[in-house]
């Protein structure tokens, strides 16, 4: 018999046991024959000249294999951007080179110069000193305020006033007449701020070349192979597809940051050719810091139009949002497409405007981080929402309400069609989860101790799911975003599946099999998920925008649909009845209204060893595959409320509590759903409290560029949170989910940002709210 | 990190003498700051003496009301010492404050004063408690032994035996952490001792000092408001990312009020 | 000049010559390929790579294989029974979901285990302060919490 009722079940992680014991193989861990070992030199400045590059002292360094440079790769291509954005004025967005390895200029701290290969890593490191790099360093552009002010250094010849782009959306003159008679408008003008992702596995990847079969083989911690492969060999190398084989074992961590193509995965590739040996290159943190593609950093400024009774008339937002020296993966869509299109929020807003304009700086480029676009859409309809309700004295909770959207299918003015939720269901769980009836008196016993206390909160919208490829594609995507997934049914009945998805920490292994043990009513024992090797998977889109579930998940149930069919068909003959009359229910194809069955394992040994089989009609074996492009986003909704203390002497923030309730739609394992709550959250409050990557605004030198510097999120920084969720679900997949992964880092920074300044009395404090800067708050508000 | 050559002498003078005989070469304690300078190359010692095999500097004894704690103590042995407890708690509670949990399990207390970090905690403890630095060569007094941002009065192959904290009347060290690296943005150690109170501050400056305006309030009555009102001069403070010189000041006279309060 | 270091690492004796800049992360790593210990930084402060020395937990990315010679090492591997049953630790965070990228969990499991060694019925907040060594970025360290709660009343 299967497992019963495998969706809604908090089942223990199959991945875990591996992990617990230390038997996770992880990038790095992987040591090929013949290895070497490499190391980047890298630009000490943010913008410079490069006027030589010698590498004779380097390449007779003890254990030295190879020393290349940007000239050794003139004719690799350069890395592509993934997205096309076009400006307001009808033209495309610039795409200056992006170079694998540095050529006539260095644009960032970090933009790799050389590439050293050894035998070990310490004669690679030691190597790399000798390399003699001549730079004439240039002026930096590095605040994105102060890189497009008229006589800004350029970065990129291509975008003399550094503006890669000016992005347009949403109906300006309807706004612009809704704001002239508006009752009232709130105002806000403020940065979000820039952030590292810092995934606790540094980036690693390991290159291997075959001189047997012309072959690469491309070890690396990412979170989509498929499309890293695609990207390298079509757009960069010009290698043959089926020549390369990239394999992203056990990742430790993503967050969007081993979304994208790096350079040093092509450099290393292209090199484990030049010196036929396989080359290993791992991130030490402080490259990490430096290469890894940052997230959020915007600039805004928001306005609220709203009537008397707290209606919101319209919403008008211009943003620069630095975009770092060079296009990353999916730079130009972040603060666009998944930004603009998101700041209807949950409400209904009827006329929204947004321009963005992209910035090139002197900085690491700026990509997908957890949430991506959407913390940054939540934190300034939010932001604006409660501050309006401060404005107009009315409870934040009621004007919410007012407006939120309450019938469905809803078309905003951005541009997206909500197709179900029920925002009030969740605001109403929240304010009794977080004991809201009782704030007051909490407030009072804080003022007793001389601490000072406020309630934030924050009713955040996603669109996750990515993503219909016809619409992404109407929007500027250069790919589709569908997923794969292939059902390998063993003859004893026993399942491996293949999926396109990747899990770096999501659970995959357990959810998925939970999914397809409960769809063939088989024990979850006999179901084990692959993933991650462009060699055993069909096909794959990857793990990011919390689409696995909804879209990796419902290309297997597609698949699993196959096998049963086919398996109908197989029963029928067994049987000897009608394929119509043939039920599967429970793990067994059953004959309808008689007691006549075959388990599943039956059909498929049946399948594998056809003696008694339809083979005129049909092909021996048990295996399907399915490719799933969804027909709309998910959107995920959730409402947030903090409570934060606040001690005016030195401007702690603590955290008092932190209650959350999310509608994710169904919920096939809710350990793991709460889990990646937890996570989101902590990035979130992370943000808001702790985290800002900082540069010199002269230099451009990274000054967070360790954790001495850079304040990552510690148990004691955070609270014990609260979860809750409300289920309206998915209503265009047949798993009925929506995506759980970016909501706690996309709903939470508002919630402590209203918090921080409800105790404080002051309509804006800057994130991260550092002891520090509250402290200043204080002292300027007295 | 750079090559370097490796030595573990198992006597004080034979360490003494490794360490004369290279300029360059350098004693390794716990190493939890000197490793990790090393690591990042900016820390090029031609040699390491690693003193863990001198079981003379090892130990923590009662002493007339105080304690003596050799210099490769480590600190998780120092927090949870019984004899330091007894005779100075505030000690025993910084010891448990140090870096975090596996650096207090391999950092030593010779090492911190060696190494003298500018935002280390033990420097204030040693200064706000009078204590004295025992070396190979001579007895240090904690006034004198500290000389700025990572700079002693350690000459050249002396090494650090032990410390002899006296016990205080009360004392207590509190500590304003840095967000990022959990080191003392500003830690203040007041005691009130047989000489009179003290109050040594770490974190803020370029080294460990103490504020005799402070001290003098204390000593006329030891109590919270006696510190609430004397302010630091910012001048001269650490400014960075962090804190600004006016923060560090402002959370100098908070911490000093808080850990009088504690002090009891 | 390369020096000998000899070491007792899961209960096995192990000798090797190494540089005198091998730091006992890369001698467990690299020379053992024991690769459960994970280096997750290079300035010593996210604890992936937290193995004990003669019982205490201490971050082998900042200690000298040398200053381990002669010394009992314990890593991830060494902690569950042999038949492969999980250590009490390693089985509470399994229970309530302490992991997911699993990158940090063996520096985590290998300091939490000292944590309650050093404080046996840790309090909620004793938990978190005695963290402090260690990163997560996956789980809000809510669960690691739950998980140590747990442990530390098995490991009673």
């Amino acid at each position: 018999m299967g497992d019963m009722n495998l969706i809604g079940a908090s089942v223990k992680r199959k991945e875990d046991y591996r992990f617990l014991t230390g038997a996770g193989t992880y990038t790095d861990d992987v040591v090929l024959p013949q290895q070497t070992y490499a190391v980047f030199v890298r630009s000490p400045h943010a913008h410079a000249k490069l006027r030589a590059v010698r590498t004779d002292a380097a390449k007779k360094a003890p254990g030295v294999v190879g020393v290349f440079t940007g000239a050794d790769t003139a004719a690799v291509g350069g890395l592509p951007c993934g997205w096309l954005i076009t400006s307001k004025d009808g033209t495309p967005m610039k795409e200056p080179a992006h170079p694998i390895l540095a050529k006539e200029k260095v644009r960032h701290v970090g933009d790799p110069v050389a590439i050293v290969i050894a035998e070990t890593y310490a004669q690679a490191r030691d190597a790399a000193e000798l390399v003699d790099v001549d730079y004439e360093v240039l002026p930096a552009a590095v605040d994105v305020r102060d890189a497009v002010k008229p006589g800004a250094p350029a970065v990129h010849a291509e975008a003399p006033d550094n503006k890669c782009y000016v992005w347009g959306h949403g109906d300006a003159a309807a706004v612009d007449k809704a704001f002239k008679a508006a009752h009232h408008v709130t105002k806000l003008e403020f940065a979000n701020n820039r952030l590292i992702p810092n995934a606790i596995e540094p980036r690693a990847a390991n290159a291997v070349y075959s001189r047997a079969d012309d072959s690469y083989t491309l070890y690396v911690a990412n979170q989509n192979p498929h499309v890293e492969r695609l990207l390298m060999t079509a757009f960069v190398l010009g290698l043959p597809e089926h020549k390369v084989r990239v394999v992203a074992p056990d990742v430790g961590g993503g967050f969007g940051s081993k979304i994208f193509l790096y350079a040093e995965d092509v450099v290393l590739t292209w090199a484990s050719k030049q010196v036929n040996r396989p080359v290993k290159w791992t991130a030490e943190r402080s490259e990490s810091f430096m290469t890894d593609a940052h997230g959020r950093d915007h600039y805004t400024v928001a306005e609220l139009a709203l009537d008397k009774d707290g209606r919101f008339l319209a919403m008008r937002v211009h943003t620069l949002a630095n975009l770092g020296a060079y296009l990353s993966t999916f730079a130009s869509s972040v603060p666009t497409i998944l930004y603009a299109t998101l700041l209807a929020g949950q409400y209904t807003t009827p006329a929204i405007y947004a321009e963005v304009t992209g910035v090139f700086t002197n900085t690491t480029p700026v990509d997908a981080y957890r949430g991506a676009g959407r913390p940054e859409a939540t934190y300034v309809v939010e932001r604006l929402v409660e501050t309006a309700a401060r404005d107009l004295k009315m409870d934040p909770a009621e004007i919410r309400r007012r407006n939120f959207i309450r019938s469905f299918p809803y078309a905003t003015p951005v541009g997206l069609t909500y197709d179900t939720g029920n925002y009030e269901k969740t605001l109403d769980a929240v304010l009794k989860l977080a004991d809201v009836a009782g704030y007051a008196k909490r407030k009072e016993e804080s003022a007793k101790k001389g601490l000072l206390r406020g309630i934030g909160y924050s009713c955040y919208i996603e669109a996750c799911g990515l993503a219909p490829s016809n619409i992404a594609g109407a929007l500027g995507a250069r790919a589709g975003l569908f997923e794969a997934g292939e059902v390998r049914v063993h003859p004893t009945g026993k399942v491996t599946i293949f999926t396109g998805s990747h899990s770096h920490g999501q659970g995959h292994e357990t959810t998925f099999a939970q999914v397809v043990a409960d769809r063939l009513g088989i024990p979850i024992e006999d179901v084990d998920i692959q993933h991650g090797d462009t060699g055993k998977i069909l096909f794959g889109m990857g793990t990011y925008g919390s689409r696995s579930l909804a879209v990796g998940g419902t290309a297997i149930v597609k698949a699993l649909d196959k096998v049963v069919n086919k398996g109908k068909k197989i029963a029928a003959h067994l049987m000897e009845a009608a394929e119509a009359d043939i039920e599967f229910k429970n793990g067994f194809f059953q004959v309808a209204g008689t007691d006549k069955k075959k388990a599943f394992a039956e059909i498929a040994l049946t399948a594998y060893v056809p003696h008694n089989y339809p083979l005129d009609k049909l092909e021996p074996g048990l295996n399907e595959n399915a490719f799933y492009d969804p027909t709309n986003f998910t959107y995920p909704a959730g409402s947030y409320v903090c409570e934060v203390e606040v001690d005016p002497e030195t401007g702690v923030v603590r955290i008092d509590r932190f209650s959350a309730v999310d509608d994710f739609g169904n919920i096939v394992n809710p350990m793991i759903v709460e889990g990646q709550v937890h996570g989101g959250l902590a990035q979130g409050i992370g943000q808001a409290l702790l985290e800002g990557c900082r540069y010199d605004p002269e230099t451009g030198q990274l000054l967070t560029g360790t954790y001495q510097d850079y304040a990552m999120p510690r148990a004691d920084d955070l609270p014990a949170y609260q979860v809750g969720t409300e289920k309206t679900p998915c209503t265009h997949n047949p798993l009925g989910v929506k995506g759980c992964g970016e909501a706690g880092a996309i709903g939470s920074p508002a919630a402590v940002m209203n918090a921080i300044t409800d105790a404080l009395g002051v309509r804006d404090v800057p994130m991260p709210a550092t002891p520090q800067t509250v402290w200043r708050a204080i002292q300027a508000k007295r | 990190m750079y090559q370097f050559n490796y030595h573990k002498p198992a006597s004080l003078a034979d360490a003494a003498a490794a360490l004369a005989k290279n300029p360059d070469a350098k004693a390794l304690g716990g190493g939890q700051s000197l490793i990790a300078s090393m690591k990042l190359r900016l820390s090029q010692p031609s040699d390491l003496v690693d003193l863990s095999g001198i079981a003379e500097l090892r130990g923590i004894k009662a002493d007339g009301g105080g304690v003596t704690i050799g210099a490769m103590t480590r600190h998780a042995e120092v927090a949870a010492s019984a004899e330091v407890k007894k005779a100075i708690p505030a000690l025993a509670a910084l010891a448990a404050g140090i870096g975090d949990r596996m650096v207090r399990n391999m950092g030593t207390l010779g090492g911190s004063l060696a190494n003298n970090d500018p935002a280390a905690d033990y420097p204030a403890a040693v200064l706000g408690l009078g204590a004295t630095v025992n070396t190979n060569k001579r007895k240090i007094p904690a006034d004198q032994f500290f000389k700025g941002m990572y700079e002693t009065a350690l000459e050249a192959g002396e090494i650090i035996t032990s410390v002899t904290f006296p016990a205080p009347k009360k004392a207590a060290y509190v500590k304003f952490r840095n967000p990022a690296s959990r080191y003392a943005l500003v830690g203040v150690f007041v005691a009130d001792t047989a000489g009179g109170p003290r109050v040594a501050v770490t974190g803020a400056g370029p080294g460990v000092f103490r504020v005799p305006e402070m001290e003098k309030a204390l000593a006329a009555k030891f109590s919270p408001e006696s510190v609430a009102g004397v302010k630091v001069k910012a001048d001269g403070l650490n400014s960075d990312l962090h804190a600004s010189a006016e923060y560090r000041a402002h959370l100098v006279t908070v911490m000093a009020k808080r850990a009088v309060a504690a002090a009891g | 000049m390369p020096v000998k270091v000899s070491m007792t690492v899961n209960g096995k004796p192990v000798t090797a010559e190494v540089e005198p800049r091998t730091l006992l992360a890369t001698f467990i790593r690299e020379t053992l390929r024991l690769t459960g210990t994970h280096v997750g930084c290079d300035t010593a402060q996210c604890g992936a790579c937290t193995v004990h020395l003669n019982g205490r937990a201490v971050k082998s990315c900042n200690i000298l294989a040398s200053q381990a010679d002669g010394a009992d090492v314990v890593t991830i591997e060494g902690i569950a029974r042999a038949d492969g049953t999980l250590h009490p630790m390693q089985e509470a965070f399994r229970q309530h979901h302490g992991l997911q990228c699993g990158f940090c969990t063996p520096g985590m499991v290998m300091s939490a285990i000292d944590l309650v060694k050093t404080t046996p019925n840790p309090t909620e907040q004793q938990i978190r302060e005695g963290l402090d060594g260690n990163l997560c970025r996956c789980t809000g360290y809510h669960n690691i919490v739950k998980a140590i709660q747990a442990a530390s009343a098995a490991m009673r």
